[in-house]
């Protein structure tokens, strides 16, 4: 085991890497509503994206890390030949990373979460042996994959349904917003904050009864209801900006409804995206450092800060060019609209990477848009692109096994 | 392939419908001012309107087919597609009365006998003034997509849609008013004459029946 240090630094880079992909194309998916709803700038949506992104891979990433360094892979049966998990996870990085590259490059929709777990199944059962899959996880994983998206689409598509029952249908939307929209803003950090601190805290060393949990999270939520209480009130009625449309003041204010949402869902694809580059690392260096597949160890925080740190380069160098082209092209998603399919898909992730399954953030938020278009809430969708959305993982899954089947056989003929 | 993100949301049918209303009503207000240059016999001056009016209407028309064209079956609308597509289509039929009448009349030079001329004027605008009303009903079609079609913004829009019935009824009267006049000295007139003058009547009464029919369409709309 002479040679674990290279191991450890080749994981590290690799993913270092794929997280850096991550920031620099996935995200612009995550805060996309926020930025082409117009609620905030590209800057605004950086800032955003890189504190929101790093504590979500801080402190809700953990479990999902959990699933891909141990749970498809059976390690026990490779006590005696610890180096094949590490060739294979190693393999199963670069497999997603290659993938991925070729699929930006194409313009093909592709999901980093898609990619890293065929690559992983793919290694396991062909380098290894298909006794070698925990295939009653990859069963569950494959169904969070459809459950995921029809999830969000159905809390997005009732969240939407009381935005139009409480605000839009009334007599006065705007002072329905004014009133109501406070309320949705304390359910989105309520909902964020307890299902973190149920789920994720644990390996920040931070351990919290239910009950604790239900009030501190309830303290978030009012704090946060209460600053954008206080935004919603500096906005004023202007009239020129209502003569042609009569609701531009109510979509102002749930602007600051979108810009919680946008946090939200930074957060949320930071614990389940960031995640998924950093769990093969974390197996690596697990290994390398103990010399054994011994898994009870949770798993270190600078793993998930490194993610961090990937994912806020990527968008620093290259984020903000995604973000505009992806943000200035939707004009169809209005802050009203914004918020419900952000709010629901960042809950639904939340709620995925506390249970530690890998869920696709793009499919979830497509999910979610769609169940705000059966509401009767967008004045277009294009299916076409949406089947093709969802088609992509049929392709990615066997894309991203043979691939790292092919470089699990290479590295160990090299390094072996 | 976060560009996939932006392209799930098809472009908006809301803004080019309203485009091509407001064409279509801006070519029944030229033919108000054409059948005042008409009864004023300032020909010059009519057939410059009626290019006005027929280009306004080929304008329309352009729209209309590439708004078609936008609105492809892979589209996830709140509305159905074929209800869009009719709603243009009886706001285009506007556009093409107002060049009709104004084709018909600079062709065959058409003088308006002087007992008639109050009557015509008269009738023309209430028509256009249907028009103007389907054209705010129309113009009402963003706030009822982002309401959802329902609530408070629906039922103002059924008053207005109403209020198009209503416009229309009375256009009905002032062409029954006008046939009747019209009945009375028919006989000191050429025949021939007579005879497209009953025709201008009645193409100028579908401009006011077709705004009707955008009200029930935006009320099918509002329907399902």
């Amino acid at each position: 085991m002479e040679l674990m240090y290279v191991y450890i630094a080749l994981a590290a880079v690799f993913g270092l890497y794929m997280a850096w992909g991550i920031g620099a194309n996935d995200v612009a998916n995550a805060m996309a509503p926020a930025v082409g709803s117009g609620a905030i700038t590209i800057k605004q949506a950086i800032i955003i994206a890189a504190i929101f992104e790093f504590a979500g891979a801080v402190l809700a990433g953990g479990g999902v890390t959990s699933t891909i360094r141990g749970g498809i892979i059976d390690s026990t049966l490779l006590v005696d030949t610890p180096e094949l998990l590490i060739f294979g996870m190693l393999a199963s990085l670069l497999a997603a990373g290659t993938w991925l590259l070729i699929a930006s490059h194409r313009g093909w929709p592709v999901s980093t979460t898609h990619s890293i777990v065929g690559a992983v199944i793919g290694f396991g059962a062909v380098g290894l042996g298909m006794e070698a899959v925990h295939w009653d996880m990859v069963g569950n994983i494959a169904a969070s994959w459809v459950i995921s998206p029809l999830l969000a689409g159905i809390f997005s598509w009732a969240l939407f349904v009381s935005v139009q029952k409480l605000v839009l249908e009334t007599e006065d939307p705007l002072a329905a917003a004014r009133r109501w929209v406070p309320a949705y803003i304390f359910l989105t950090g309520f909902f964020i904050a307890l299902v973190t601190m149920l789920k994720g805290l644990k390996h920040v060393g931070l351990e919290l009864s239910t009950l604790e949990s239900y009030g501190y999270a309830a303290v978030v939520g009012l704090v946060i209801a209460f600053f954008g209480h206080l935004m919603i009130k500096r906005i004023k009625f202007v009239a020129e900006e209502n003569a042609d449309f009569q609701f531009a003041t109510v979509e102002k204010i749930f602007g600051v409804l979108m810009l919680i949402t946008a946090c939200a869902m930074a957060f949320a694809h930071g614990s389940n995206d960031v995640a998924n580059a950093i769990g093969p690392v974390a197996a690596v260096v697990n290994i390398a450092q103990s010399g054994s597949v011994v898994q009870s160890s949770i798993v270190s925080p600078w793993l998930l800060m490194l993610g961090g740190v990937g994912i806020v380069l990527g968008l620093s160098m290259y984020g903000h060019k995604v973000i505009a082209t992806v943000g200035t092209r939707i004009t169809n998603l209005t802050p009203s609209r914004g918020f419900a399919a952000g709010l629901a898909a960042a809950g639904t992730i939340v709620l995925a990477s506390g249970t530690g399954l890998p869920i696709s953030t793009t499919h979830t938020l497509v999910g979610a848009v769609l169940g705000v278009g059966l509401a009767r809430g967008i004045t277009a969708i294009n299916l076409q692109v949406v089947s093709r959305i969802f088609m992509s993982w049929a392709v990615t899954l066997p894309a991203g096994a043979f691939l790292s089947v092919v470089f699990f056989f290479g590295l160990r003929a090299a390094l072996g | 392939m976060a560009d996939y993100m932006s392209k799930i949301f098809g472009a908006s049918p809301v803004k080019p419908m309203q485009e091509h209303m407001n064409r279509a009503t801006e070519s029944v207000a030229r033919l108000v001012e054409f059948i005042d240059a008409v009864v004023e016999d300032d020909w010059v001056k009519a057939s410059e309107l009626q290019q006005t009016i027929s280009s306004v209407e080929g304008a329309a028309d352009d729209q209309k087919k590439s708004l078609r064209l936008n609105l492809p079956n892979s589209l996830f609308m709140p509305v159905a597609r074929q209800d869009l597509i009719e709603l243009l289509r009886t706001q285009d039929g506007i556009a093409n009365r107002a060049k009709d009448v104004a084709g018909l009349m600079t062709g065959r030079k058409m003088k308006l006998p002087p007992p008639l001329h109050a009557g015509f004027v008269g009738y023309v605008r209430r028509c256009h003034d249907a028009a103007i009303q389907a054209q705010a009903t129309v113009n009402e079609l963003d706030e009822l997509f982002e309401t959802g079609f329902g609530g408070a913004e629906a039922k103002r829009v059924r008053a207005m849609i109403d209020e198009i019935g209503r416009i229309e009824a009375d256009t009905d009267t002032l062409q029954k008013d006008l046939r009747a006049e019209l009945f009375a000295i028919e006989k000191e007139l050429y025949a021939v004459d007579v005879m497209f003058l009953y025709q201008i009547i009645d193409w100028i009464g579908d401009i006011a029946d077709e705004s009707e029919r955008v009200g029930s369409r935006l009320h099918l709309l509002l329907a399902n």
